[in-house]
This record gives C-alpha cells, sequence and structure tokens, in this order.
C-alpha cells in the first residue's frame, strides 16, 4: 500500500509554501495593470449597458444593454469585488483598490460578508457545524448533517435560492442561527439588520427606481433589463460558488479531525474540499477564477490572475503526492451538484452509502496514516490524525 | 469656521454628485470620471507628471500638474509624492524647487537617485511623461518669513539646495534680492544642481553671493572656515539642508554661539529613533489610546488584546484581512517571513506582524 506520511503532508505544504513565495516574489506592474484594466473595462461595460437600455424601443439594445450589464455585474461581483474583498490586491497599496475600503454592488455590506465568507468558510473550508457555507445553512449538501422532513424540499428551495443569492448571501451573513445558542445578540443582528437594509435600499433604488424613472417612457423595459441582469448574476454566481465545493468529489470534515492542524494539514483540506472547474480564459474571469476554486482555496490572498498560471504546478503535486485534483466542466459539475441537492434531500441509510455515492476517483486514493479509509467524501474517514499519535 | 466657506458653485456641483450618487452606488460618480482623466478624483489628490528634465547624472527635476484639491506652496515647502513602483505605491517626500509665482498651474520636483533607492531612482531614470501620481498638498516650516529678513544666508550640500532653490526661484522672480550668500557644497563642478542657473542668478543680483565649494577636490566644509566666508554669519538668518551629519555640525555650532534661534533645518532622512531591530519595543495604538510594550516576537494583534483592546481579528493567520491596522510609524516584521518592512500609511496584518522596535499604529 502507498503510504502519505506525516512528513509527505509537510512536505506537500512546503512545496505549496513555494509556489506562494514564487507568485509573491514576482508581483508587480503587470498585475496591476491587470486589474486596473478589468475595473476599466467593467465600468465603461456597465456605462454602455445602462446607456443601450436607455434606447431600449429597439428590441435588440434591450437584449444588448441588458447582457452588458448583466456581464458587468458579473465582472464586479466575481472577478473584482470577491477578489479585492480577499486582499489580493492589498499588496498594491492603492486605497481605491483595497479590501478595506472596497464596497460592491450587491445588497450585501461588503463588512459582513469579509468575516463570514473570508473568514469562517476560508478558515473553516467544509467543516461541518463551522463552515456555514455548506448549503448556506438553508440545505442539507453532507451525509452528516442530520436529516430533516425540511429538507425534503431543499431542490426547491436551491432553485429559489439560485436567482436570489445577493439576497441570500445578505442574510447569511446575519447568522441569525446563532442567535439561539446565544452567541450572537439581538443588538448584534438587529444592528448588522440595519446595515443591510440601508445597502440593500440604495441598491434597490438605484436598479428599480432611479434608472427606470430617469428612462422615463421606457420605465419598465429598464426596469426588467435591471432586474434580468442582476437575476443572471445571481444565477451565475450561485452555480460556480456551489460548483466549488459541492460536487460529489468535494470532502467534508468534522471539528474533531482538523483540531491541531498543521500548516501542510490545511493546504490538504483546503484541496480536499474545493472542485476546478475547466474552461477558457474569458471562463477563468468571468467565474472570477474560482473555476480555479483549488488554488484559490490554497492561496486565498493570491492575486485571482495568476491562479491559472500555478495550477499546472499544484496539479503535478498533486499527482507526486497521489492526491486528488478535482476538476470537471460546468455542467458536469452543475449536473453534480444538482444529484448531490436531490439525493440528500432524502434520509441517508445508516450503513455504507450506495456505491455510486462515493465516485471511484476517490475511492482509489491511497489512505494516508492515519486516514482509515482513504479519503472517504462522505466524511466520516478521513481523520487528519495518526490513530497512534 | 472649520475650512474655507464654499461657493455657490460647489454647493451646487456637491449637491448635484450627492443626487448622481443614487445612480453610481455603492461607488461614487467619480469612480468614472477618474477613468477618463484620474486627476478629477476628490478622494485622493494627484498629478501628471508632464516633463523629466535631467539636472545631473543622477538628478531630475518632474514637472508635475496637480489636479483637484491642490493649494499653492510657499517656497521652500515639501510634499508627498506617492510612486507606483512594480506595482506597489510607495510614499516619498520631496521639497518643491519650483517657485510658487512660476504659476501655469505646474509645480517641480528635483530627486536625486539614492543608489539602491526604490522611489529615487524610478523617478529619475524610468519615469515617463503622463504618469500619474498621488500627491499631499503643500506642508513644512522650512520657508522664509514676511517680510524677508534682510541678510541671508544658505547652507547647503547636494539635493539639499532644492528648497533653497525654491526661495531663491521665488525672490528673483519677485525682483527683490536681499543680501544672501549661498554656502553650497558637491564633489564637483558638474555636479551642482541648479549649477548654470545658480551662476546666472549670481552674476544677475549683485547682492546674491555665491560660494561653490566643490568637496572632491577641496574637501568638505568646515564650519570653522564659515568665519572667513561669511563674517557677519551669526547675525544672518540661515537655512540649511543637506546630510544628516553637516546639519548635526550646524546645529551644534549655531547652538554654541548662543544664535541657534536663527538657524533654519530640513532634514532629508529620518532621525532614528535608536530603536533595536527585533528587540523589544513599545506600540502606541492611536486609535484606541493603549500602549503596551512587546518583546518584538508577539503579534500586533496579541499585544493589542494584551492591553485590553478589543481588537478585531479572524483567521490570526494572515488570510481574512479581518485585523488590520495603519501604520503610523515605525517598523514590523512579518512573523511568516522573517521580512521587516513597513512604511507610514501601510495596512498591516496584526495577526502576523510584529513591531520591530517603537511602532504606532491606527488601531
Ligand atoms: C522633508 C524632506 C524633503 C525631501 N526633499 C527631497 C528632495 O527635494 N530631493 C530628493 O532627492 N530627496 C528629498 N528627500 C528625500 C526623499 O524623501 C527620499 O528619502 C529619497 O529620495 C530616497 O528614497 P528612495 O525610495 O529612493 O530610497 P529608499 O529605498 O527608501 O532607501 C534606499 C537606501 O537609501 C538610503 N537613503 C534614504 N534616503 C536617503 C537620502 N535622502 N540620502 C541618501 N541616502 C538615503 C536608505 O537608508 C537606504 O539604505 C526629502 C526628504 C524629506 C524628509
Ligand atoms: S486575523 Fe486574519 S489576517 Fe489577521
Amino acid at each position: 500500500m502507498q503510504t502519505f506520511s506525516e512528513a509527505d503532508v509537510e512536505e506537500f505544504g512546503r512545496e505549496l509554501d513555494k509556489i506562494r513565495d514564487d507568485v509573491i516574489a514576482s508581483r508587480g506592474e503587470d498585475d496591476a495593470r491587470y486589474i486596473r484594466r478589468v475595473i476599466a473595462v467593467q465600468r465603461a461595460l456597465e456605462v454602455s449597458g445602462r446607456t443601450l437600455l436607455f434606447a431600449s424601443v429597439l428590441p435588440p439594445a434591450w437584449l444588448a444593454g441588458t447582457a452588458a450589464l448583466a456581464t458587468a455585474k458579473i465582472l464586479e461581483n466575481m472577478e473584482i469585488g470577491h477578489n479585492v474583498l480577499h486582499g489580493q490586491w492589498d499588496w498594491m497599496r492603492d486605497p481605491e483598490i483595497h479590501s478595506s475600503t472596497w464596497e460592491w454592488d450587491l445588497v450585501s455590506p461588503a463588512g459582513h460578508w469579509k468575516y463570514t465568507h473570508n473568514y469562517l468558510h476560508h478558515t473553516w473550508t467544509n467543516v461541518l457545524g463551522k463552515d456555514r457555507d455548506i448549503g448556506f445553512v438553508l440545505l442539507r449538501l453532507s451525509p452528516e448533517q442530520p436529516w430533516h422532513p425540511y429538507y425534503l424540499g431543499q431542490p426547491l428551495y436551491n432553485a429559489v435560492l439560485a436567482p436570489f443569492f445577493e439576497w441570500g448571501v445578505a442574510l447569511h451573513d446575519l447568522e441569525v442561527e446563532r442567535l439561539r445558542g446565544g452567541d450572537k445578540s439581538w443588538t448584534e443582528v438587529f444592528t448588522q439588520l440595519r446595515e443591510i437594509l440601508r445597502k440593500a435600499g440604495r441598491q434597490a433604488v438605484k436598479d428599480y427606481m432611479a434608472f427606470p424613472l430617469l428612462a422615463g417612457p421606457l420605465f419598465f423595459p429598464v426596469l426588467v433589463g435591471n432586474l434580468t441582469a442582476n437575476m443572471t448574476r445571481n444565477v451565475w454566481a450561485h452555480t460556480v460558488i456551489f460548483c466549488g465545493h459541492f460536487p460529489d468529489e468535494a470532502a467534508t470534515f468534522s471539528e474533531e479531525q482538523i483540531e491541531g492542524e498543521t500548516r501542510g494539514e490545511w493546504y490538504l483540506r483546503q484541496l480536499l474540499g474545493s472542485c476546478n472547474l475547466t474552461g477558457g480564459p474569458l471562463f477563468h474571469i468571468m467565474t472570477g477564477n474560482l473555476s480555479h476554486q483549488i488554488e484559490h482555496h490554497l492561496f486565498p490572498d493570491l492575486p485571482s490572475n495568476r491562479y491559472a498560471e500555478i495550477a499546472p504546478r499544484v496539479r503535478a503535486l498533486c499527482e507526486r503526492f497521489g492526491l486528488p485534483y478535482n476538476t470537471g466542466s460546468l455542467l458536469r459539475q452543475t449536473a453534480r451538484v444538482w444529484k448531490r441537492v436531490f439525493r440528500l434531500a432524502l434520509p441517508t441509510p445508516k450503513q455504507r452509502p450506495e456505491p455510486d455515492a462515493a465516485p471511484a476517483r476517490l475511492q482509489t486514493v491511497p489512505a494516508p496514516a492515519g486516514y482509515t479509509t482513504g479519503i472517504d467524501v462522505l466524511g466520516r474517514a478521513p481523520a487528519l490524525r495518526g490513530a497512534s499519535g | 469656521m472649520t475650512g474655507p466657506a464654499r461657493t455657490p458653485i460647489e454647493d451646487v456641483t456637491l449637491r448635484l454628485a450627492d443626487t448622481v450618487a443614487w445612480l453610481t452606488t455603492p461607488l461614487m460618480p467619480e469612480d468614472y470620471l477618474t477613468l477618463i482623466n484620474p486627476l478629477w478624483s476628490s478622494r485622493e489628490l494627484r498629478g501628471r507628471v508632464e516633463a523629466v528634465r535631467p539636472e545631473t547624472k543622477d538628478v531630475a527635476s518632474l514637472v508635475i500638474r496637480p489636479g483637484r484639491g491642490w493649494s499653492a506652496h510657499r517656497a521652500g515647502q515639501f510634499i508627498r509624492v506617492g510612486v507606483d513602483v512594480d506595482g506597489v505605491r510607495h510614499w516619498r517626500t520631496y521639497s518643491l524647487s519650483s517657485a510658487p509665482e512660476r504659476g501655469a498651474g505646474r509645480v517641480t520636483i528635483t530627486v536625486k537617485a539614492v543608489p539602491g533607492g526604490v522611489v529615487s531612482t524610478h523617478l529619475v531614470h524610468r519615469t515617463k511623461p503622463g504618469t500619474i501620481v498621488g500627491l499631499t498638498r503643500p506642508q513644512g516650516d522650512f520657508v522664509l518669513p514676511e517680510p524677508v529678513p534682510s541678510r541671508l544666508l544658505f547652507v547647503t550640500a547636494g539635493s539639499g539646495i532644492t528648497p533653497v532653490m525654491a526661495m531663491l526661484r521665488s525672490l528673483a522672480r519677485i525682483g527683490e534680492m536681499p543680501d544672501a550668500i549661498v554656502l553650497h557644497s558637491a564633489p564637483t563642478r558638474e555636479e551642482v544642481i541648479f549649477g548654470p542657473e545658480l551662476r546666472t542668478l549670481a552674476s544677475r543680483f549683485p547682492n546674491l553671493l555665491l560660494h561653490e565649494r566643490h568637496t572632491r577636490s577641496s574637501g568638505r566644509l568646515d564650519l570653522s572656515q564659515l568665519p572667513d566666508l561669511c563674517p557677519d554669519w551669526s547675525e544672518r538668518h540661515v537655512w540649511a539642508c543637506g546630510p544628516t551629519g553637516m546639519l548635526r555640525e550646524a546645529e551644534t555650532y549655531w547652538r554654541e554661539a548662543g544664535v541657534v534661534d536663527r538657524l533654519h533645518v530640513e532634514h532629508f532622512r529620518p532621525v532614528l529613533t535608536g530603536s533595536t531591530a527585533g528587540g523589544a519595543g513599545h506600540v502606541r495604538f492611536l486609535a484606541s489610546g493603549r500602549e503596551a510594550d512587546t518583546d518584538g516576537a508577539t503579534p500586533l494583534l496579541v499585544v493589542g488584546e494584551n492591553a485590553g483592546i478589543l481588537m478585531s481579528s479572524g483567521c490570526r493567520m494572515g488570510i481574512c484581512y479581518s485585523c488590520t491596522g495603519r501604520l503610523r510609524s515605525g517598523r514590523v516584521r512579518d512573523l511568516r517571513t522573517g521580512r521587516e518592512y513597513g512604511e507610514e500609511g501601510e495596512i498591516v496584518q496584526t495577526c502576523v506582524s510584529a513591531a520591530v522596535g517603537n511602532v504606532e499604529i491606527e488601531l
């Protein structure tokens, strides 16, 4: 049997650190030019889109305007907002493109999201009970989550969540479920709620009132165009994000498993919990480079335009250590996500899951020392600490 | 009154901007407009480099057109310039070398490329016209009083001539040159910054006496020679700018003569506080008004928490940026890499940074 010792885990970690150091050492003018160009293109697209919508007496103008606006909103959300808020561009020390000053075109305030996403999700990736992004509290995406009849409706919940994803994220960031345990006070929730309402109010006024009113007789086409653009962006973000963590291959972990985790183990968990998407350069940009979810989770604060370049190195490293590098097309991964949503709507049998639940690829992963059965997607086995130590 | 009153036009503009902001939220109208012209920014004062003129082999003057928010300077004042080098913004201080009267909406800084200097070499050798730089408004009290004293003495060396050049240009422009003596040191005649212009001024104004000291051939200026060069030195108001050593000597010299109040100096380099790198230090958290000692190995986050401050933090391993604070002075060490860094205004991740000596941070 192939072995994957603790020393291997640390060696794996050191190799990844090296990749990280290489990128940091070579960050420079080209990267700065890249992000500034994306921002300029995005703003130009947005202005063009809104202008075209004002000419939407002609149906092609409406279509083109809506498409341009949707594209701009996707870029703003994913390649720009998400990555800037991760601090990926903080190294430029430009206050205009900095995680501490950025605000995005979504109803959720950037500050709330930085806490729940950058901290809770990225630190506790796929740890049950800690990573609130597993199913966004709304869905059951791991068989370890206890079943409840409520989950029977989850395919529907997910379908409704997609077009309203930004609202879902805003409410998600409220963490109301923590009220129950007393981890969070009503005052905190109300303060946050007020912030959300203020932000969301301005967002709604802009897209659903101000611009439509400015369009005068074209009030309705502009309103519908803006709504369509927002919903397109929401569905797209929802799809890409779910593909990053919840196709069948991605592993989940328990809190005990990650106790006393070393840096190498942390990297390993990020790798096992993430899935990439295949596609061309434009596709990568439109996903905010979350198509390189693995690289993003290993190095959340490296500039996104570099993920494509380091992906082959990460992949080669995985091959060397016999670790899975989950990747697939958007279509295939989306199908898998939905399969999981449907399957886990039903209670999980107490025994072993049905054979196709654990993809063959993962079962062939060699068991690292201390892992009882190799990397089991369903989160039972991968104890990250050796049983003996 | 806080600040100057707004004109009705400015008032209308502001209200208009507020209204338009409903259309650009969460951004501001200027976030779009500055894509057309970066100088229109109201959040950040910026300038466009219009020309780079070599002065000597390692010195160049940059002609800069400041954007919105600029205010006129007084001769001798400095500005801070934000320059992107390899994609990273660095801020450095430069004296304005142009006379305020020069006008035409442009100012000049004159930079000497320091060997190994990040910003100065970039400005002198690699900056092209059209470059956008960050600016701050002019500040500093290394200026001539009003009215200008009738007898002046300038003691300068190397690039220390820049603020004095602004004063001389200003005086020449007004056409009223008082009795002024310039004692300037440079390695050779060719390396005298503004050499030809200084010599022209000296020949144009009989009141202006220029002593060039070429140190490579004649050695450094010894202040004991001062009475020979300028017998009434102790009665003159003096402006001195140059290397730290020279300024220290001058301060001692004038103090011992009991006329140190006549001496005005400008330092180009920070006078180090003498804190030991990596060793113990003291941290001041400016926003919360607390202070703590540190051993130079404990993350600033922990130092702050131990001092009882409600520090915001998240992952505590340098990935989420929940814990950042703006550095006001001092330097820090990145505990992950051991790298020492930190400039005034830089954002620091407190969970992975320890103080190197004394630090002030806005938290
Ligand atoms: C009030 C004020 C006015 C100034 N006006 C001018 C001016 O008009 N023209 C001008 O050229 N500079 C001026 N300076 C100095 C300037 O701000 C920078 O310090 C200088 O350009 C070096 O920056 P750098 O990024 O190139 O060097 P850095 O990369 O910061 O430092 C590189 C190396 O150079 C050394 N070094 C830093 N500063 C100096 C210096 N001044 N002389 C010699 N070695 C140095 C450092 O110790 C280090 O070893 C002024 C400074 C102040 C505080
Ligand atoms: S607490 Fe996360 S970067 Fe510091």
